[in-house]
């Protein structure tokens, strides 16, 4: 429990800021500490236990179904990051009351910062692969909102979107690694994985699943080549840049190698492959830091680099390298979070980042130069800081190596000649910004030092960095210990941290070093010209390049294949269908199975031969619209014969219904249309659509037969086994509709109801100009609404009701149910609307269409979550029989309610549609404004190509 | 004796349904069309209801009564086309 108030310390802590906003940014900034502070108390407090070498578990149940569970972990590699995230994080909140303008929000920064903080903790806590996947996701998104922070700056926009894509797919490779992990070991718990290490590294996928888990390490951590995010990344505020890119986020990479160890590491694999990465990475950025003019720039490329050399020592594989790079994790996050933080005051006082412009600060801020001096130092690696005893150990691991053979001096020379360039880089940072002369037109002039409380956060950070350097064994050991037992198990190395070993190689090595780093230096006019001649070119160019081209790829391709040509979409749509009915009808042995075809009598021909020349009729005179619309109800008519002919009463009358208001809704469109479509498609394309339509028929009817005189068992059986037992119906297919595939039902009548509310969106307003005679020339009759017709509809009205009344309550047993029924209703409204008008409708029947189609989705999933109420699954039905006096026996069932619910759906959606439709032409007929332009739709009679 | 005069019955109408059918294709107006149409609306009830005779089935009857709404709301639909353009005004 407590593990879990760790990690949710900070998230509820998010909120509390937006809450204090108001009460002045100090009080914000405290509040914005409490969570924080909680979990620091927390994990203080849970510190000697696990100095003792013990881990501590926590088990939540969360998704149990999917393996997911909250199963949280707290060892001394947890701990020792714990404290990392907690205590930097508290300080960046103290460091960023002071440095944002008053403009800025500080409650959005510190809401995402606590989230930030909720999701680092979150990976180095969980106990299960899935969950810290999760956690590494939600750090991805919120450093994009970080680095995003000042949102209207393009380069701020940019960075983030790049850091986003660049880690985002990081991240999906770790969850492929995960997945494949997961078949190996069976389970994504931890302690399931470090046990089954010798499986996973003796596996056949081994390569595979570490290239994917270290493609997601090193996106993350800025390894060689994914580094370019990070630079850019720079363009965060800089409490940011202190949390995120020094102490927290770059360092999720290196966590995970380090998690990941026990059940990776030790192989050729790893070796090759981490080392490699990490070397060229160390070098790539210690050499490029150099020659950043930008403040921030330097750090972010020495970050890199001292990533890198963290990597490197995870790559090396024995045991001391790991200790000494946990150890560099620790040095590294609290001297390079001081040094950003001094950058951000240097920046803050000064207005510029520009290193060729800052010069001189020590006459103006010996404080800060003093703190920023120390923490350099500690960068470079200078005896009695922390940096040097981290190096010192990199040093000698990269000496013992022999894994190379007779190659392996190249390790201790490129650790070096990174550490020369380190040095020269370090030395850069102070000399440049504190001394070498006075500053050069400076925004703000002149600097000051900052505010008090700005300052503190450095000094703590950077006192640390001399308490470790001068006595490492009373401060930093015990944490170095439990971090590594976590991480090595049994094979704890013996190790000893001393500041003088007496004079050794690795120490010749910091000799070495430190001499050409201040040699370099002294030489770099010289080489700031050749970087400058050879070596310049700026990664976000090149990135958003590459994304404007898949931009253009993925648009070309959109264009292809959906270029608003309604045939370009159908002949795909068939030419697939036809490609797949093809390939059945190749592999099938026989068309023919051995169930009898039944005889051919003469009135089913004859339907047959009306249903054919309908089908002809309406392709051939499909120029004259009308006159097709016709025969596609002729069509339709004969259809619904056939389904009752072959005993689907229920398919029937809804075709029959559909029927009708198929015919209303294309009339209501066709009176804008012209009623001949002119004769666009050349020979070559009908030639294809008579090939494409010829094929789909006479493949789809190949194949029906095929399956119909094959004797097969179809589910039919169980629905009619089970429809009155289970469902209280004998309606088989309404008893499907609304009980055995209620969930389907649901959806359906949901998208109906969409498309209803879209289309009446898409004619809101629409003015469209009114055709003055029909096809054949004659003129529009003057009379709008012949008395007898408006007579004769009123009689029908309460007749079709009752017709759709009976239909509706006795579909769970005979042919009908809601949807039948609400078409029926609707045709008898849309009715009146033909024969008295719109004006007269509305006088008497005030219903908004929209909340009518709405509410009936409404009553539907109602009706679904009513079954929670009793402890069933949703949509569970039940029903039961009652006696009603004079009518007898009754069947009531639950799935009655959803039916209504459907039939009022039904209703809605279809009055929406043609009421509105109606409409169109009477507000085309009012005068238009005059500043809207006549329609016109290029895409309506637009062809293909 | 009635089952072969409903299969004759029903024969003779599906033959109407065809002739009707060649009205509708040929036109040559649209009242014409709309006319047959109709027709063939009320020649589907007759075949319903035969059909429902020789199935001993009263349930065609309901479809029957459908067909009757329908067909009846889809010729006024049309009709109105025919007399104003606008169909709901």
């Amino acid at each position: 429990m407590m593990l879990l108030a760790i990690i949710l310390l900070p998230m509820i802590g998010a909120a509390v800021p937006f809450m204090t906003e108001r009460m002045g940014r100090t009080l914000c900034a405290y509040s914005a500490a409490i969570g924080p502070l909680i979990a620091l108390g927390l994990l203080v407090s849970s510190a000697p236990t696990i100095f003792g070498g013990e881990v501590l578990y926590s088990q939540t149940s969360w998704l149990p179904s999917l393996g997911l569970n909250l199963n949280l972990r707290l060892d001394g590699l947890s701990l020792m990051f714990g404290f990392l995230i907690v205590g930097i994080g508290l300080l960046v909140i103290l460091y960023a009351r002071y440095y944002l303008a008053q403009r800025d929000s500080l409650a959005k920064l510190y809401a995402l910062l606590q989230l930030f903080m909720m999701a680092m903790l979150g990976i180095v806590m969980s106990d299960n692969l899935m969950l810290l996947i999760v956690f590494w996701e939600i750090t991805s998104l919120v450093s994009f909102l970080l680095i995003g922070y000042w949102s209207n700056q393009s380069d701020a926009r940019k960075g983030a979107r790049m850091a986003l894509a660049v880690t985002g797919a990081g991240g999906l490779c770790l969850i492929a690694g995960a997945l494949l992990i997961e078949r190996i070991v069976g389970s994504f718990e931890l302690g399931a994985i470090f046990a089954a290490g010798d499986e996973i590294r003796a596996h056949s996928s081994y390569p595979v699943i570490l290239i994917l888990v270290l493609l997601g390490a090193f996106t993350k951590s800025a390894q060689f080549p994914f580094q370019f995010w990070l630079p850019h990344a720079m363009s965060a505020p800089t409490p940011v840049s202190a949390y995120l890119h020094s102490a927290t986020m770059v360092k999720a990479g290196v966590f995970l190698l380090a998690r990941m160890y026990p059940a990776l590491a030790g192989t050729e694999w790893w070796f090759y492959l981490v080392t490699f990465t990490g070397m060229a990475t160390m070098l790539f950025g210690a050499y490029n830091a150099l020659f950043k003019h930008d403040l921030k720039g330097l750090l972010a490329y020495s970050t890199i680099s001292h990533l890198g050399l963290i990597t490197m020592l995870f790559g090396f594989g024995t045991q001391l390298a790991v200790v000494a790079g946990i150890f560099h994790i620790i040095n590294h996050a609290t001297f390079k979070a001081s040094l950003f933080m001094a950058a951000g005051i240097i920046d803050h006082e000064t207005g510029t980042r520009d290193m060729r412009k800052i010069n001189g600060m020590w006459k103006y801020m010996p404080h800060t130069a003093l703190l920023a001096m120390v923490a350099a130092l500690a960068m470079a690696g200078v005896p009695l800081l922390n940096g040097f005893l981290s190096k010192e150990m990199f040093f000698s691991e990269a000496l013992h190596l022999e894994s190379m053979g007779m190659f392996s001096w190249i390790f201790p020379l490129l650790a070096t000649l990174a550490g020369v360039f380190s040095v020269a880089y370090s030395v850069r940072f102070i000399h440049d910004v504190f001394f070498n002369g006075e500053p050069i037109d400076l925004p703000k002039f002149p600097p000051h030092e900052p505010p008090r409380y700005m300052i503190v956060p450095v000094e703590v950070l950077v006192g640390l960095c001399l308490l470790v350097g001068i006595v490492p064994n009373l401060t930093v050991a015990p944490f170095l210990e439990a971090a590594s037992l976590a991480v090595l198990g049994e094979q704890m190395p013996e190790y000893h941290i001393a500041i003088w070993h007496g004079v050794n190689l690795p120490l010749i090595m910091s000799m070495v070093a430190m001499a050409g780093g201040l040699i370099m230096y002294s030489q770099r006019t010289g080489l700031f010209a050749f970087y400058e001649r050879k070596f310049r070119h700026d990664e976000k160019i090149v990135f958003e390049s590459r994304v404007q081209f898949s931009v253009r790829v993925a648009q070309r391709f959109t264009d292809f294949i959906q270029n608003n040509s309604l045939q370009r979409y159908m002949a795909l749509l068939i030419a697939t269908a036809v490609a797949a009915i093809g390939y059945a009808l190749w592999t099938m042995p026989q068309l023919l199975g051995p169930v009898a075809i039944s005889d051919i009598e003469p009135v089913s021909l004859l339907g047959a031969v009306i249903l054919i020349i309908g089908a002809f009729g309406t392709v051939l005179l499909h120029h004259n619209r009308l006159a097709a619309l016709l025969l596609l109800s002729v069509v339709g008519l004969i259809v619904s014969l056939i389904f009752v002919r072959y005993s689907a009463p229920d398919l029937a009358l809804t075709q029959l219904s559909v029927e009708v208001v198929t015919i209303v809704l294309l009339m209501l469109a066709l009176y804008f249309m012209p009623q001949l479509t002119p004769n666009e498609s050349g020979n070559k394309r009908v030639a294809r659509d008579i090939l494409l339509a010829g094929a789909a028929g006479i493949g789809m009817g190949l194949i029906t037969l095929a399956i119909l005189t094959q004797p097969f068992s179809s589910i039919s059986d169980y629905y009619l086994a089970n429809s009155v037992s289970g469902g209280g119906g004998a309606n088989v297919v309404n008893v499907i509709l609304v009980d055995f595939r209620g969930f389907d039902t649901l959806g359906e009548i949901t998208v109906l109801a969409i498309a209803a509310v879209g289309i009446y969106a898409m004619l809101n307003g629409l003015h469209l100009p009114l055709p003055q005679a029909d096809g054949e020339g004659r003129r529009w009759d003057k009379e709008p609404h012949p008395p007898i017709l408006a007579v004769m509809a009123r009689i029908l009205l309460p007749l079709a009701l009752m017709v759709s009344m009976f239909i509706f309550l006795r579909g769970h047993n005979a042919p009908g149910g809601g949807f039948i029924a609400g078409l029926v209703t609707s045709v008898a409204l849309i009715l009146q609307y033909v024969a008295s008008g719109t004006a007269w409708m509305q006088q008497r029947l005030r219903w908004r269409y929209r909340r009518v189609a709405v509410s009936g989705v409404l009553i539907a999933t109602l009706t679904g979550i009513g079954s929670w109420v009793f402890g069933y699954p949703f949509l569970t039905s039940t029903f039961s029989h009652i006696h009603w006096p004079v009518v007898g026996d009754f069947e009531l069932a639950s799935a009655m309610a959803f039916d209504i619910g459907v039939y009022i759906t039904v209703v809605g959606a279809t009055m929406l549609i043609l009421a509105h439709l109606g409409k169109l032409a009477q507000s085309s007929h009012s005068p238009r404004p005059a500043t809207s332009k006549p329609y016109s739709s290029p895409e309506l009679t637009k062809g293909e190509d | 004796m009635l089952n072969s005069v409903i299969q004759i019955t029903l024969f003779m109408v599906a033959l109407a349904l065809a002739l009707n059918l060649w009205r509708l294709c040929i036109g040559p107006s649209l009242p014409d069309r709309i006319l047959a149409l109709d027709t063939m609306y009320i020649n589907s009830i007759a075949v319903l209801v035969l059909f429902g005779m020789h199935e001993r089935n009263s349930l065609y009857f309901e479809a029957a009564l459908l067909v009757a709404v329908m067909g009846f709301v889809g010729t006024v639909a049309l009709s109105k086309y025919l007399l104003r353009g606008d169909i709901i005004e």
